[in-house]
């Protein structure tokens, strides 16, 4: 017989205000096996382990049922608390009574039984538990960031510092991302540029980071420890091998196609660097404006490059790579406000500017070197609106969300040209002010103090009179309309994930939430993993961050990265499916359901009756596997079971609930 | 031939003479047949659904059982946006909601399934094979005559009822104005409330509401403001006198893209009753004709 110890968690009130646990411990002790029971105000403690502990050194335990929160924010802690004991850390049954009774009942009475029931169930199922071990798999002690912006920088910068290999993918011919395009960061403004581009410079210098720029992740296989990823370098046409970076070919080449880092307003070359600062320093060709590329003439960067660099037979080439750890550090696009704001004029008018391309406008090397004056006439402007939340917080026509930075951003915006155009009046119109954050409300504060001058209400309408833009809307403090005059108009647009990030997640397996940003796999306690073993997140990958917490998130991710590169193999979870080969019939059910590629068919020698044959049977591999258990309830013959969820303990509990 | 049940709604039968001619006039050179609704009645705007929701959704309902129970395969046209709001919402309503559809059929004591479509006339304009008729019939061109498409906020709010793809920019009848010559300005208040439904009730929040529809018209280059409504047309026209004395612009002539039809299609317009209209329209049409091609 079984000698089953109970431990019923009050959590607190959380579950001690709606359910018995009194009654529910005086219940457990009746049911069969159940050798010791008793309660706790919070068993996941130090002294509420301890209790455990002694318990099962007093009572001889050799099963451990705790009724508590969801397995999923303990079961950890309690495995690890056992693995000190002589009980098998997977002895252990979670009955969930917080979540899933005490949360969301009020009648105490009835949460009670139900406790009650889901501690049967969980006895029952802990009868029939049996010991299972970890085993481990090797480590391949090298990373990949997906990424090159600040958060990917940060995160191959402390992994390559802790002594491990990293290899830096960027899609871009450059890193440095969105920061490299700010003009200043809040609260501080600092100089973007002047503090992100040494970092560019350290991570393309230094000797454990391999710098991966115009590729892009194609294919992934494998498992934490061992991902075997397969790369695609987008082809350059230029070496750069040979090239120096001296530029000779970008001020040569008749092109001008506009330019992507600075968001159209100014125009590139079809050979170019994507901008003065870029790591690497040397320049590629865009295939889509190359005149030599697209209608076979020109040809002149050719001619022009000293050291013969130009190579128009460059090609795509894809190429396969090891990594033990990979960390997602895509990043942020802006929402195109032009689809979903026809009564902003849908981007019809030149002067209307998102963010970024202010921060373009107002950067000493933007395109006006950091003049601020129309697009459409080159004119400084004397009333600018500045419009928050276009896009975010507007579930009718953008994202539910609030994307975090635009508030603080807005009012650098404002205080940038108060500052640079001294007499412009500046409107902001708001929902609310958030500054959450160390000097952001005094930034704020200063702000308003300059001159800005907030509105609270949202723009209803913006349109062309002659040369200005009329901003209609509504001042919720006055109950008034209004109507501004402006010269300019900057909307602060909602963040969105960056485009490729569906097939990307696809492609590792990682899940996404309602709004495309990466699942993390705790929303408090695991902010930078996901449920993916080996894959971690840094920055706004996972939402809207501003710089200080996006740097803040990639060291974090690094440092997780490091701790799993730090060992030469890592244990993996003995909960994986297992096949019954004399009750497997080979039909490949279980093959086509596993989301893993976990299950393959492979072929046996067999008999049957006096017969020899060959037949396929379903075949696990433990390193793949994740335990999901997909498998067992696609099989008819019941040849599949999932250690720890043994079909037979699913009916022993079910039986306990119902019989 | 396409053929359709039609609701004329009270303005064509009274304000808007001169775009019932041109409707006449225009469908009949189309082909396209209208089979007046028996019997049909007011679809209550502006006024029915603000007092009572059964009402507002019945008094449309019963046109449409109507035109249902008598031509149950003929959809249902109409030429007043205010009409085309009330009568689409019904069709919409019997679709979507299962308690609106109850109180329709109790409260005007037939069967209504909502089984054919509501149209504007912008809808079947915009047809391949229409416009395409439209453009074998242009007999003469309204060469380089600015105008100001107005669609009125009704032909394409909300778009859960009517499906319009662009609600502040819509394009629909740009399109067909070009086929006629006619060069449409891009302007920024096609589809902004013209506050028609309240000059009486609430003039003061309602008067500045067309002044600035025909500022911004007239701002981007319009010569004229075409419209797709008789209300949202009698509402621009007959509050140009506070306009110019509000702004000390000049009047700019408002007509129906079906008179504009007519006119590019050879009516006279005699024939379209041109000479009813507050601001006269005759003499910026006659410009257009006169101007050769560029």
């Amino acid at each position: 017989m079984s000698k089953i110890g109970v431990f019923v968690c009050h959590c607190g009130t959380n579950i001690a205000n709606t359910v018995d646990v009194e009654r529910a411990v005086a219940s457990a002790r009746e049911l069969p096996g159940v050798a010791f029971a008793s309660e706790y105000k919070y068993m996941c403690s130090e002294p509420g382990q301890q209790m455990i502990k002694d318990a099962i050194e007093e009572y001889g335990l050799d099963r451990v049922v705790i009724a508590s929160c969801s397995p999923r924010m303990h079961e950890t802690t309690f495995r690890k608390m056992l693995k000190d004991t002589k009980v098998n850390p997977y002895m252990l049954e979670i009955a969930n009574i917080r979540e899933q009774c005490s949360w969301v009942h009020t009648d105490k009475a009835k949460a009670t039984e139900k406790a009650i029931r889901l501690i049967r169930m969980s006895v029952a199922k802990a009868a029939r538990d049996e010991p299972l071990f970890a085993s481990s798999i090797p480590i391949e002690k090298r990373a990949l960031v997906i990424g090159g912006g600040i958060a990917g920088i940060q995160a191959a910068l402390d992994i390559a510092d802790a002594g491990h290999e990293v290899a830096l993918l960027e899609r871009e011919p450059s890193i440095g991302g969105k920061m490299a395009m700010l003009d200043k960061t809040f609260p501080t403004l600092d100089c973007s540029a002047c503090i992100s581009t040494p970092k560019m410079v350290d991570a393309g210098a230094h000797p454990n980071i391999k710098l991966l720029t115009s590729c892009e992740v194609v294919k992934t296989e494998g498992y934490i420890g061992n991902f075997q990823v397969t790369i695609r370098r987008n082809a350059r046409y230029v070496n750069h091998d040979i090239c120096t970076g001296c530029g000779l070919c970008e001020t040569k080449c008749p092109v001008k196609t506009d330019s992507e880092f600075n968001h159209g307003l100014s125009k590139r070359p079809a050979i170019y660097k994507l901008f003065p600062q870029a790591v690497p320093s040397k320049p590629v060709i865009d295939k889509n404006s190359c005149l030599k590329l697209t209608k076979g003439k020109c040809g002149v960067c050719e001619k022009v490059c000293p050291l013969g660099c130009i190579d128009y037979a460059d090609e795509d080439r894809e190429f396969t790579e090891t990594f033990g750890a990979i960390v997602f550090a895509t990043g942020y696009e802006l929402i195109d406000w032009t689809a979903l704001y026809g009564e902003y004029g849908g981007g019809r008018y030149p002067d209307m500017l998102t963010g970024l391309q202010f921060e373009r406008l107002v950067n000493a090397s933007g395109p006006t070197e950091g003049h601020i004056v129309r697009p459409s006439d080159g004119k400084e402007p004397k009333t600018v609106a500045i419009v928050k939340c276009v896009g975010s917080r507007d579930p009718k026509k953008g994202k539910s969300y609030c994307s975090r930075a635009c508030c603080m951003y807005a009012a650098k915006h404002a205080h940038q040209i108060l500052d640079k155009l001294p007499g412009t009046r500046v409107f902001i119109f708001y929902i609310d002010v958030r500054t959450p954050g160390k000097g952001y409300e005094e930034f704020y504060d200063q702000t308003r103090k300059d001159g800005a001058i907030y509105v609270r209400g949202r723009i209803s309408k913006i349109y062309k009179d002659g040369d200005k833009l009329v901003c209609n809307g509504e001042d919720t403090l006055l109950g008034k309309q209004v109507k501004v005059m402006a010269d300019m108009v900057v909307l602060e647009t909602a963040m969105t994930p960056s485009s490729g990030i569906e097939e990307l997640a696809t492609m590792f397996g990682v899940a996404r939430d309602v709004n495309d940003w990466i699942q993390e796999a705790h929303p408090k306690l695991r902010p930078v993993e996901t449920q993916v073993g080996g894959v971690f997140l840094a920055g706004t990958c996972q939402g809207p961050r501003d710089i200080p917490d996006t740097v803040a998130h990639a060291s974090a991710a690094a440092a997780k990265v490091v701790s799993l590169l730090n060992k030469s193999e890592m244990e993996t979870s003995p909960m994986i499916s297992v096949v019954r080969r004399e009750h497997c019939c080979g039909c490949g059910a279980c093959e086509k359901i596993c989301p893993y590629t976990a299950i393959t068919l492979e072929e046996i020698d067999d008999r049957v009756g006096a017969k020899r044959v060959k037949r396929p049977i379903a075949s696990v591999n433990s390193g793949l596997c994740q335990g999901c258990g997909a498998c067992t309830a696609a099989c008819r013959t019941g040849a599949i079971d999932l250690l720890g969820f043994r079909n037979a303990q699913i009916l022993e509990e079910v039986d306990a609930l119902c019989l | 031939m396409r053929k359709y049940s039609y609701f004329p709604g009270c303005s064509m039968e009274s304000t808007a003479k001169p775009y019932r001619l041109a409707t006449e006039y225009v469908m009949g050179k189309l082909g396209i047949g209208l089979v007046e609704i028996e019997d049909w009645n007011c679809c209550g705007a502006t006024s029915g659904h603000t007092l009572s929701e059964a009402l507002g959704l019945a008094l449309p309902a019963r046109s449409l059982a109507l035109a249902e129970k008598r031509n149950p395969e003929l959809d249902i046209l109409t030429g007043c946006a205010s009409c085309y709001a009330r009568l689409r919402l019904a069709m919409y309503k019997a679709r979507t909601d299962e308690r609106a559809k109850y109180i329709i059929e109790k409260t005007i004591d037939m069967p209504y399934a909502a089984a054919r479509e509501v149209y504007n006339f912008l809808d079947v304009f915009s047809l391949p094979d229409v416009r395409e008729g439209i453009a074998e019939r242009v007999v003469r061109k309204l060469t380089g005559l600015k105008a100001a498409c107005y669609y009125g906020c009704l032909n394409v709010r909300p778009a859960e009822v009517t499906g319009a793809p662009d609600r502040e920019n819509p394009t629909s009848m740009d399109e067909i104005v070009a086929l006629t010559g006619a060069e449409p300005v891009d302007w920024a208040f096609k589809a902004e409330c013209c506050g028609a439904a309240h000059q009486n009730d609430a003039a003061s929040a309602s008067r500045a509401l067309p002044h600035r529809i025909l500022r911004d018209a007239q701002s981007n280059g319009a010569e004229a403001i075409v419209t797709a409504c008789p209300m949202c047309n009698l509402n621009l026209e007959m509050r140009q006198d506070g306009y110019v004395n509000r702004t000390g612009m000049d009047r700019i002539p408002v007509f129906s893209l079906s008179e504009l039809l007519a006119v590019a299609m050879g009516a006279s317009a005699k024939r379209i009753a041109l000479e009813a209209h507050y601001v006269p329209s005759a003499a910026v049409l006659a410009r257009a004709l006169r101007r050769k091609d560029a």
